[in-house]
């Protein structure tokens, strides 16, 4: 099928592989998706936004599941950040968005995690959240962040 | 905006090539072309990574001589703190000073005593304005400028306070005015420097408006005169300069003296240019909040270890060690009133909020800059991945930026290159195999395309 030019949308994807404890993985692409941001100009606060988002989605990854994917999908429009992985899934969703909830193990806590802020905070930091999980199988969080509200800036 | 400068060049002659340098370098802002080595000028921070890391020592800080002493009437010397850490025979710390006055300035002013200014301010404003924690420290320029390129949302936690040399060069030139009625063009302040960050941070500086420097001199260009002029005064009593500082501002000559003496409960100091790239990437995740404040040193060791001093950095501490234990303990010469005075006066703030450059930028249009990065993704695939820098590029992705910016060629890639040639030398060796038809049945031909059917 043809290409129409005015139609199409450029689109860049980075993708992390994580994989069990692999408790770097999540800072590492969350700098390494800051300085690609950086190069495309987009402002601080959106930046900033992202960033989180990429860390706390990865961290859950790597301390709740047993591996995964992590894809950041970037348009002019706006920002995908999403995490695929397999896992015990998330039985309650509603309680595990709760700010506080946390099913962190003790070794986990004494990292510094676990504090059952990482799901609020990317909550926080979208516009668009969609957590799909199946008990037993795995989790998959899509969060949005728009880039036209005063997303882009050159300034 | 004012045309960039920055301080470390390369020495043309001494230059062999060789691509040690470009790896080393933080920024990423050194290329190897045509055999030599080039310094992408915006992008310099004056870390001096590469001046250390150069084996053919073809990477030199340009500093201010001796002779620009002379465009003034009244001249004042700064020395850093590192600098009294350069001497073998633990000179006194007053017989340094005075070999400032008897090789021809007319005064010397302590960075160290400014610096205990600077702490102390510091601390009032960390306490008193609760801003975000961790607040980082502003007196490396090199740290400065690496932040407003990679860590522009951090810039606005960095104490807006001047740095010690900047605070030297007023507090001096505010007391010479005072001796001598001169005015302040004709007073001259030039700050003994170990590293080129000073030099850029005086000519182009981000911290003021107005540098009061007049101008920085390398450590390693007036060492000789000192040490010349510190044995030429042995046993004649000459003085002039009169030790000041104590221990707490002489301590700045190495790392952990400025976070000691800005003195809070959590305090941090980290050094060395890719240390403090670590450190700041684990704060932009959110880390350290419970740290009061940072301090940040481009160089390993803190100013000891500066690019233009004389000593190696551990033998430099510890002589400097040594001598802030037998000649530190003093009074302090500015009191708690006149350190609070001049706090609240707020002279030594940094009005404006340090601005960041985005210079790594690939477009102004961000479908530009996007399908940009879609190419330069495409070519880093293809590039082979081994970031070898024989192509002149510190790595596979910076070379296949450079492509992308038009400064660089996909046959630049050594590794590639080799590939291609095999290719076309295949494909010649297929086309020296055709004969035209004239020839065929030709003895040779006839063999070889024999040898070549049995091969298959
Ligand atoms: N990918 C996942 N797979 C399985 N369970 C998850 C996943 N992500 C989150 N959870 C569950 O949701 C809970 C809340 O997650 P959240 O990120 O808010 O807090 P936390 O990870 O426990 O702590 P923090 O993020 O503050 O370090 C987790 O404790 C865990 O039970
Ligand atoms: S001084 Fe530092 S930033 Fe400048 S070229 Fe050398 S290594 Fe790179
Ligand atoms: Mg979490």
């Amino acid at each position: 099928m043809p290409v129409d030019p005015l139609q199409y949308t450029p689109k860049i994807t980075l993708e992390f592989k994580i994989g069990e404890k692999d408790f770097y993985m999540a800072g590492e692409s969350a700098s390494r998706t800051k300085r690609t941001l950086q190069q495309l100009g987009l402002n601080q606060e959106v930046i900033k936004r992202v960033a989180i988002i990429i860390y706390e989605a990865a961290m859950n990854v790597t301390i709740h599941a047993t591996k995964g994917v992590l894809k950041i999908l970037i348009d002019p429009n706006e920002i995908d950040v999403i995490t695929e992985d397999e896992g015990p899934g998330i039985p309650d969703i509603d309680l595990a968005m709760q700010e506080g909830y946390s099913t962190a193990p003790y070794e986990v806590r004494e990292m510094g995690f676990g504090a059952g802020m990482g799901l609020p905070n990317i909550k926080q930091n979208s516009d668009e959240l969609h957590i799909e999980t199946k008990v037993g199988v795995g989790t998959t969080v899509k969060a949005k962040v728009y880039l036209k509200e005063g997303g882009f800036t050159s300034a | 905006m004012t045309q960039y400068f920055h301080s470390v060049t390369l020495d043309y002659e001494k230059c062999k090539g060789c691509t040690n340098c470009i790896k080393r370098c933080p920024m990423e802002a050194i290329r190897v072309h045509d055999g030599k080595a080039k310094i992408m000028e915006e992008r310099c921070i004056d870390c001096g990574e590469c001046i250390r890391y150069c084996p053919n020592h073809a990477k030199v800080a340009v500093t201010d001589k001796l002779d620009k002493l002379e465009g003034y009437k009244y001249r004042i010397a700064l020395p850093a703190p590192s600098f009294f850490g350069q001497f073998k025979d633990q000179e006194h710390i007053e017989d340094i000073l005075n070999a400032f006055i008897s090789m021809g300035f007319d005064d010397v002013f302590e960075v160290a005593l400014a610096a205990e200014v600077t702490a102390y301010i510091v601390h009032r404003h960390i306490r008193e304005k609760k801003k975000e924690r961790p607040q980082f420290s502003s007196a490396c320029p090199a740290v400065l400028r690496l932040m407003q390129i990679k860590f522009p949302d951090l810039l606005n936690r960095v104490t807006p306070v001047l740095t010690p040399m900047e605070i030297a060069a007023r507090l001096a030139r505010e007391e010479a005015i005072k001796k001598t009625g001169l005015s302040k063009e004709e007073i001259g302040t030039f700050f003994i420097s170990p590293c080129p960050a000073k030099v850029t941070e005086m000519r182009c500086p981000i911290t003021a408006k107005k540098s009061a420097v007049s101008g920085v001199i390398g450590a390693n260009i007036i060492y000789k005169d000192i040490i010349r002029h510190i044995a030429k005064n042995q046993g004649t009593g000459r003085s002039g300069g009169k030790q000041r500082a104590t221990k707490l501002g002489l301590a700045w000559g190495y790392t952990t003296g400025e976070s000691r003496s800005v003195n809070f409960n959590t305090t941090l100091a980290v050094s060395g240019i890719h240390n403090v790239i670590s450190l700041l990437e684990e704060i932009e995740r959110g880390e350290l909040k419970d740290v009061d404040f940072i301090e940040l040193q481009a160089c390993t060791g803190g100013c000891v270890g500066g690019p233009l001093n004389i000593q190696n950095l551990f033998i430099g501490r510890m002589r400097l060690r040594e001598l802030i234990k037998k000649y530190g303990e003093k009074d302090p010469y500015f009191d708690e009133e006149n350190l609070a005075r001049l706090y609240e006066e707020r002279l030594f703030e940094i009005s404006e909020p340090i601005q960041s450059r985005k210079i790594m930028l690939l477009d102004e249009d961000l479908s530009q800059a996007i399908i940009k990065m879609e190419r330069l993704d495409k070519i880093t695939s293809e590039l082979p991945g081994l970031d070898c820098g024989a192509c002149g590029s510190p790595s596979c992705r910076a070379l296949a930026e450079d492509i992308i910016r038009g400064m660089a060629f996909e046959t630049d890639c050594v590794i590639n290159l080799r590939e291609r040639v095999k290719i076309l030398a295949e494909q010649i060796l297929d086309l020296a195999r055709i004969v035209p038809p004239s020839m065929a049945g030709m003895p040779n031909r006839k063999k070889e395309e024999g040898d070549k059917d049995k091969g298959m």
